[in-house]
């Protein structure tokens, strides 16, 4: 699908994301697999709620990490993660 | 002569946490697969862990961080129990898989399993058609897999089907992944038999031919063309077809932690087999000292422990030397290299037995029957392997 800055990102079906102290990373837990996710990677995927679009995702991100620009990084890492079904949309 | 020794074992590396816990509840099992993976002596002591005992195993494990959990067995819906294990994993933070044949599914226990939190549940069939299916276990169940799996599906469960592949049904491939593709499967395991405990004995009966083997493959390949996303297919081919060895479990004692029904820790399900190995059980032992401490779990981590030609093999890193397992059962030393490798000395045992598959049967292994498992046989053979 075409997923642009209004699309409504949520974690895709039969997986989990979760905060995992012993890695000290978010890691996605999916049926007998796990993707241990980088921080920028994780801190997209906590905000993919099936409620917020991108835009708004984007616009928490840059007021987080006090920055702009980010909308095209975020957007890359949404289309690789809906090719690997990490992510689905409502 | 300490210095030297010092400069040749290489320091022991981090121990990280043990992320998959498999927790195998029972042997008891109302199938009676030739290729079981169950070592050939499992009836030798029935004892089983406990529910509370279980559940001080999943805290301590998950306390060390373990995170995906697998419920395994034998059938672990033979286990009254299994709900109230899944819901203490749930909580606890645990992926939880349920490892089962299917039988003893009903829209009862699946109800119950949902609510309890159970988030995924492999299923595995045998073949794709009621005669080989019901032959490979010796039982009738083709139809009841077929009600699990349109259980599971009714339950929004994303599906894993499992059918392990070897001599007697790979050249039914094809109508195997048609199956998934009925059943609705988003992945599928196409495992071909790994040469351990009673597939161990049905060796000759199970090893596919080269050809069996590719055109296996062939078909699989073109059916993920096909399908694409739509489902997700493992092909496992078997060790004794590759020149070097898998990295086993992804390394002893590195990430997977076995608990078998009685207690006792393992860093791979078949490992009890090995001599000199005193395995710790969680009846006596913090799964934390398991972990970290014991003889079992140290003895073969790393590389320090390998000999020539693994010690100084600059792959030595990527497969670990490979399987302990089949080096103690090839070559009667689990310090060997895994004879898979074609740099192991032992290498020619493997060549052979494969070469050996390629003829058309010879009449010894015609007349040499199957070896179901069972209690019977398993009190009788009373061996590891």
């Amino acid at each position: 699908m075409a997923i642009n800055s209004s699309s409504i990102p949520r974690i895709g079906h039969g997986f989990r994301l979760q905060w995992e102290e012993a890695q000290q990373a978010h890691v996605l837990l999916y049926p007998e697999g796990m993707v241990k996710l980088n921080g920028s990677a994780g801190e997209i995927l906590t905000r993919c709620d099936g409620v917020s679009p991108v835009d708004a995702i984007v616009a928490a991100l840059e007021q987080k990490f006090e920055t702009t620009a980010l909308e095209a990084d975020v957007l890359s890492f949404l289309r690789i993660a809906d090719e690997r079904h990490w992510v689905e949309w409502s | 002569m300490n210095a030297l020794l010092a400069d040749a074992v290489p320091a022991p590396p981090a121990i990280g946490p043990p992320l998959w816990l498999l927790a195998e509840l029972t042997y008891r099992c109302p199938l009676h697969c030739v290729f079981c993976y169950n070592p050939v002596d499992f009836a030798r002591d029935e004892t089983e862990l406990s529910t509370d005992d279980w559940l001080r195993v999943l805290r301590e494990a998950r306390a060390l961080g373990a995170v995906q959990c697998g419920f395994s067995g034998g059938e672990p819906m033979q286990r009254d129990d299994l709900e109230i294990l899944v819901a203490e994993a749930r909580r606890l933070g645990y992926y939880t898989n349920l490892l089962t044949s299917g039988i003893g599914l009903n829209e009862d226990r699946i109800g119950k399993l949902k609510q309890a939190g159970l988030d995924h549940i492999q299923l595995s069939f045998q073949d794709s058609t009621r005669e080989v299916n019901d032959f490979l276990s010796s039982t009738r169940t083709f139809d009841l897999k077929r009600k699990a799996a349109a259980l599971i599906k009714a339950h929004g469960y994303p599906m894993v089907m499992n059918c392990v592949i070897h001599r007697m049904n790979i050249d039914h491939i094809d109508r195997i992944i048609e199956l998934a593709v009925e059943l609705d499967a988003e992945y599928l395991e196409l495992a071909n038999t790994q040469f351990y405990s009673w597939a161990h004995i049905n060796r000759e009966h199970l090893l596919p031919t080269r050809g069996q083997l590719q055109a296996a493959e062939a078909t699989t390949n073109r059916w993920r063309e096909k399908l694409g996303a739509r489902m997700k297919i493992f092909f496992v081919v078997p060790d004794y077809y590759e020149t070097r060895p898998k990295k086993c479990m992804n390394g002893w004692g590195n990430v997977f932690l076995t608990i078998t029904p009685d207690g006792t820790a393992l860093p791979c399900h078949t490992a009890r087999m090995l001599p000199g190995l005193a395995f710790p059980n969680v009846r006596d032992m913090g799964v934390r000292e398991i972990w970290h401490h014991s003889e079992g779990f140290n003895r073969f981590r790393g590389t320090g422990w390998m000999k020539e030609p693994c010690r100084s093999c600059p792959e030595r890193d990527v497969d670990l030397g490979g399987c302990r397992c089949q080096a103690y059962m090839l070559a009667q030393d689990p310090a060997a290299a895994d004879p898979v490798c074609d740099k192991s000395p032992h290498h020619g045992l493997i060549v052979d037995i494969v070469e050996k598959a390629q003829q058309p049967r010879a009449p010894e292994v015609e007349t040499k029957p199957l070896v179901f498992r069972n209690r019977k046989e398993s009190k009788e053979l009373a061996r590891p392997f």
